[in-house]
């Protein structure tokens, strides 16, 4: 049913099933596929305390990076916005505007920053 | 080696500190008092003993602005001296107490009160009188000039029981004072004996194109005719006016307006140099014939055989003179007559040699009477730009002026045709050398900037642009230019025209939009973070006319809105959010302050009075808001819409009411105006305010549409802000009812809505939508465009449709979903979001968050 891709993208064709994120050696279970908006983006909480973003876009696509805003500190990187470049998808931070590459982490303004990726799936 | 008459601050002793003699506090009077503290010869430093005397009932105050006393200045508003600046410097200003003679033997100076002051350097800086043709009857009740403070208020005066005025002479100051007049209600007349408008500054067809816009403005204009006589009725006042051709005008008040003539009285009574035709003489230094004795300003005829009669050459008088008398060198040699000014209205330029003297230089002129437009250059035989008038159109002095005697980078041609006649080019920061310094941030030069193609790039490399961000724009204008106008890398389309689209096509989705017109390499795609919000707003503004959603969290609009608007509340920096609930004009009773005050103190949240006559709770977590405005709504509060490009305030005075200068009630119409454009979405925020009188207590002439109350209603004053680039709102429409302003605000807001562009407060909007102020009057008070009946039923859909975001809200189970923290664990409170306390309130905690701190990327956006 699904096909997972390289760096933790991965892509389905339906909108329900359960979200999971991959922590340690399992797939945690986060939530209902539904709960997540097209181009907006929800915070999920890890068992070890550490926050992801979770996004969806509009194909589908699901996308899970670091939740900390690494320019200012703060856990928000969850309500930015959701945009395309070039067909790359990205996140811009609530705060200061800074755009995330959703698939790599890697922060498309400032060549030195990144968040870490987190691979996700839904069944 | 400069001679002074005067030690140097270091060699001064308290025991004999020497003595300056100010003659004239004007506006460069001032300028030279404050280029004396600057340089530390104050008496508070124990340097000298400074003495003012001031003719005039009040301090200096701006001369070039007095005209806008009659669009609500008050004589305090112009005045130049900051408070306490005399007592600071220990200055001793003498108000009312004009010099009367000059002893320059003994050194004295005699002023009215019989006081003898010495001085070891005298300072004259009397300016100018007006010149009054000496015409039969010119001294009749009803003849004045153009001046003072005090001429000002004697012309309002008796404007009040005058029908018609007239002013002798076609110049500047006598188009500035036609204008006052017509202001004023008068019938107004212009009267000029050469054969065309501000002979001075312009040529034959700029006087011309002047000539006019000024009669359609509705004023009458006689040029080619002089005064003969001014004529007076049997109760002894004017009545009229003859003139040199023979016909005659019945006016009841004339302004003589006829230039002015250097003050150099005093000069004369003891013998300093003057000129022929006036002026006291000065050297380089600004010394007069006695070197103890100094002169400064339009009453000075300077070392180039020049009186100047603008404000600037004067101030630098005053900085030569000053650094004189401080010991130091300085010169001035003369000044650049170059003048850009708005009259009435009309932009109007001229630089350099303006009128083609010199020998075998050309024209190129363009002309459009329909337009009112005018633009000379004159050219050198070897192509060299000599100078130039513009007309109507002034927007190229800025690059056109410092590219005086140098050749011309195109056919000048090109620079004064209208698009679409080959033309214009427009000389931006293209033009500049490579050395001018760009970014004064990070001191990066124009060269160091073209050697990038992209902002990125730029930022990256050089650093420009990411201090302050203000020479962001400048620096696009450098890079390679896409000729791409598009809104952002999704659509080739700006604003204004998606927003046509929209309500053309009834479009009520964005994906629909970027898939239907959204650019080929861009559809299908997600969009971006600078199209989604503006789409976003556009649907908002016109979802009832459209057909969409009024709820800005519904269905896919969910989706493209800012953090802010999404929450319906402010992100602040550690990721908790604000609450600012309406208080609609700022009126608020008890009850209701103390619902707030237990908001903020059950959910412990950081309290604040707000600039804009509200409060603001800060500190709250997302999975706060929905209690907290479940208590808010409870309790008849809506949302304040601080989170919103939308109507924030209308701030109010107390008015009428309780006030005893109040004419109207301005807090009722202030709460009137606020419920009626509540939560109106629109290209930036929207802010206003009410004034109860002209002593605007509310700051009204701040805001986007500021409204001040009148004896006879209320004026409506559009395109106010304060923030980073301040700017006064200029007056639409004066005098009118209570539905005639509603009426006017609303076509004024949706016409704004329309056509400006993303982030274009209408401050910027206003300066730059062609034609300006007079287009937009034109519009929305004259219905030019045949769109008023539109915009007003635009309007009226939006207060018909409006409904409070947070009670619709806090309503709905399903909508209150989002308000967590946490998707898979609703209930756990953000443990990033924690405080500390300070002052007996909260702070966010900021170490819980610490890490490396990086650049912020741009200053655009930042806000909400
Ligand atoms: C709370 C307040 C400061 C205060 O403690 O008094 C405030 C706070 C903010 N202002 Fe302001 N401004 C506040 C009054 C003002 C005023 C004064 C006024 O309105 O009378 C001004 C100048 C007037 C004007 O706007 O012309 C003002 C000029 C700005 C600007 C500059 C706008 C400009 O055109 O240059 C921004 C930035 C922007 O909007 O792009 C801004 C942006 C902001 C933001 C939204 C920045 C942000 O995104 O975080 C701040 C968020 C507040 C929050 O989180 O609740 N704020 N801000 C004031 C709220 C008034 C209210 O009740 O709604
Ligand atoms: C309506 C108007 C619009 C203008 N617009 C512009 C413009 O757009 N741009 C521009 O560059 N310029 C403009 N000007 C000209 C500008 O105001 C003057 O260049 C400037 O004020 C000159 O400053 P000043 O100090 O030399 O003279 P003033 O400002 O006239 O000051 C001289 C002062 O000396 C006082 N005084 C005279 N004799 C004595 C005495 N014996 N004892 C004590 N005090 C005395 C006078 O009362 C006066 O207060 C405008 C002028 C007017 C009237
Ligand atoms: S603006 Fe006028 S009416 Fe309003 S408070 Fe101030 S003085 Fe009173
Ligand atoms: S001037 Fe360039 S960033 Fe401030």
């Amino acid at each position: 049913m699904t096909t997972q891709t390289m760096n933790g993208t991965m892509e389905t064709a339906q909108d329900t099933g359960v979200i999971r994120l991959a922590a340690g050696d399992d797939w945690f279970a986060v939530c209902d596929r539904s709960l997540l908006t097209p181009g907006r983006g929800v915070a999920a909480l890890l068992p070890d305390g550490r926050q992801v973003a979770l996004f969806v876009d509009r194909a589908g696509r699901m996308y899970a990076i670091d939740n900390r805003d690494p320019f200012t500190g703060a856990y928000v990187l969850s309500r930015g916005l959701v945009g395309s470049e070039g067909g790359q998808p990205f996140v811009a931070s609530p705060l200061l505007k800074q755009r995330f590459d959703l698939a790599t982490g890697a922060c498309l303004d400032d060549d030195e920053v990144s968040v870490p990726v987190f691979e996700v799936r839904a069944d | 080696m400069p001679v002074s008459t005067f030690p140097t601050a270091h060699t001064a002793t308290a025991a004999a500190v020497p003595t300056i003699v100010v003659v004239g506090h004007g506006m460069v009077g001032q300028r030279f008092l404050e280029a004396l503290a600057d340089r530390g010869l104050t008496a508070s430093a124990g340097t000298a003993r400074v003495v003012v005397l001031c003719e005039e009932p009040r301090p200096a105050y701006d001369r070039v602005q007095l005209t806008s006393y009659f669009s609500g200045k008050t004589p305090e508003d112009l005045s130049l001296v900051e408070q306490g600046f005399m007592e600071q410097h220990g200055f001793e200003l003498r108000i009312g107490d004009p010099a009367e003679s000059l002893d320059r033997e003994a050194r004295t100076v005699t002023a009215r009160s019989g006081e003898t002051f010495r001085y070891d350097t005298l300072v004259l800086a009397t300016g100018s009188y007006p010149f009054v043709p000496p015409v039969p009857g010119k001294d009749t009740e009803g003849c004045f000039v153009y001046r003072t403070i005090e001429d000002l208020l004697a012309i309002e005066e008796y404007a009040k029981t005058a029908t018609t005025g007239a002013v002798v002479g076609g110049g500047l100051l006598g188009l500035e004072a036609a204008g006052a007049l017509k202001g004023l209600g008068l019938d107004t007349h212009v009267v000029e004996f050469a054969p065309r408008l501000m002979p001075v500054q312009v040529d034959e067809g700029g006087g011309a194109a002047l000539l006019r816009t000024i009669e359609n403005m509705g004023l009458t204009v006689h040029t080619g005719v002089g005064t003969q006589e001014v004529t007076a009725g049997d109760d002894g006042s004017v009545n009229g006016m003859s003139l040199s051709d023979g016909s005659s005008l019945a006016t009841d008040l004339v302004v003589f307006s006829a230039g002015v003539r250097p003050r150099d009285q005093l000069a004369r009574d003891c013998g300093l140099a003057v000129g022929q035709r006036g002026g006291i003489i000065v050297d380089e230094e600004c010394r007069t014939s006695d070197p103890a004795v100094f002169a400064i300003g339009e009453c000075a005829l300077a070392s180039d055989g020049r009186v100047y009669g603008l404000v600037a050459p004067g101030y630098e008088m005053a900085q030569t003179a000053a650094e004189v008398i401080a010991g130091k060198e300085a010169s001035f040699t003369g000044a650049d007559l170059s003048t850009k000014l708005k009259l009435l209205g009309v932009d109007v330029a001229s630089f350099g040699d303006a009128h083609g003297t010199s020998e075998g230089c050309l024209d190129v002129v363009y002309a459009d009477s329909r337009s009112g437009v005018y633009k000379k250059l004159v050219i050198g035989q070897d192509g060299t730009l000599l100078g130039g008038v513009l007309v109507g159109d002034a927007d190229q002095y800025g690059t056109l002026r410092p590219m005086t005697g140098t050749v011309l980078p195109v056919a000048p041609e090109q620079l004064v045709l209208p698009a679409g006649a080959g033309g214009p080019v427009t000389l931006g920061p293209s033009s500049l050398p490579d050395e001018a310094v760009i970014c004064s941030c990070h001191n990066v030069t124009k060269g160091a900037i073209c050697e990038h193609t992209t902002l990125p790039e730029v930022k990256k490399c050089t650093k420009a642009g990411t201090g302050c961000g203000s020479c962001v724009k400048v620096i696009g204008q450098l890079l390679p230019q896409s000729q791409d106008k598009g809104l952002c890398g999704c659509f080739s389309y700006n604003r204004s025209e998606l927003y046509e689209i929209v309500r053309a096509l009834e479009i009520t989705s964005y994906a629909e939009l970027l898939d239907s017109h959204g650019r080929e390499e861009a559809r299908g795609g997600e969009g971006c973070e600078v199209c989604k919000p503006t789409v976003g707003s556009i649907i908002a503004s016109l979802a009832p006319t459209v057909g969409a959603s009024g709820y800005v969290l519904d269905g896919e609009q969910a989706a493209l809105q800012d953090t802010n608007d999404h929450f319906l509340a402010n992100l602040q920096r550690n990721g908790s959010y604000s609450i600012v609930p309406r208080i609609p004009g700022g009126e608020i009773t008890p009850e209701k302050l103390i619902v707030i005050g237990e908001v903020a103190r059950d959910f412990g949240l950081y309290t604040k009075i707000t600039g804009g006559q509200r409060i603001d709770l800060f500190g709250a977590r997302v999975d706060q808001l929905p209690p907290i405005w479940a208590r808010l709504v409870d309790a008849g509060f809506e949302s304040g819409h601080a989170y919103g490009k939308s109507l924030r305030t209308v701030k109010s005075c107390v008015g009428q009411t309780w006030c005893r200068y109040g004419v109207q009630d301005s807090v009722k119409m202030a709460i009137d105006l606020e419920l009626r454009y509540r939560g109106l979405r629109s290209p930036h925020k929207l802010k206003s305010a009410v004034s109860g009188c002209a002593r605007e207590c509310a700051e009204a002439r701040g805001k986007d549409f500021g409204i001040i109350a009148t004896a006879g209603g209320w004026n409506l004053y559009v395109g106010g802000n304060g923030g980073a680039t301040p700017r006064h709102a200029d007056l639409l429409a004066q005098d009118m009812s209570d539905a005639e302003l509603v009426r006017l605000i609303d076509r004024f807001l949706m016409f704004y809505i329309r056509t400006a562009d993303r982030l274009e407060r209408t401050s910027t909007w206003l300066d730059r939508i062609e034609g300006g102020l007079e287009h937009v009057r034109d519009v929305v008070v004259h219905d030019s465009l045949g769109l008023c009946d539109e915009l007003e039923r635009l309007m009226a859909d939006h207060v018909r449709g409006y409904r409070d975001e947070w009670a619709e809200t806090i309503n709905d189970p399903e909508r209150l979903r989002r308000f967590v923290t946490f998707v898979n664990a609703p209930d756990a409170p953000d443990p990033s979001v924690k405080f500390v306390p300070e002052r007996d309130q909260v702070k966010p905690d900021l170490d819980i968050l610490a890490g490396p701190v990086l650049a912020i990327r741009t200053l655009e956006g930042t806000a909400s």
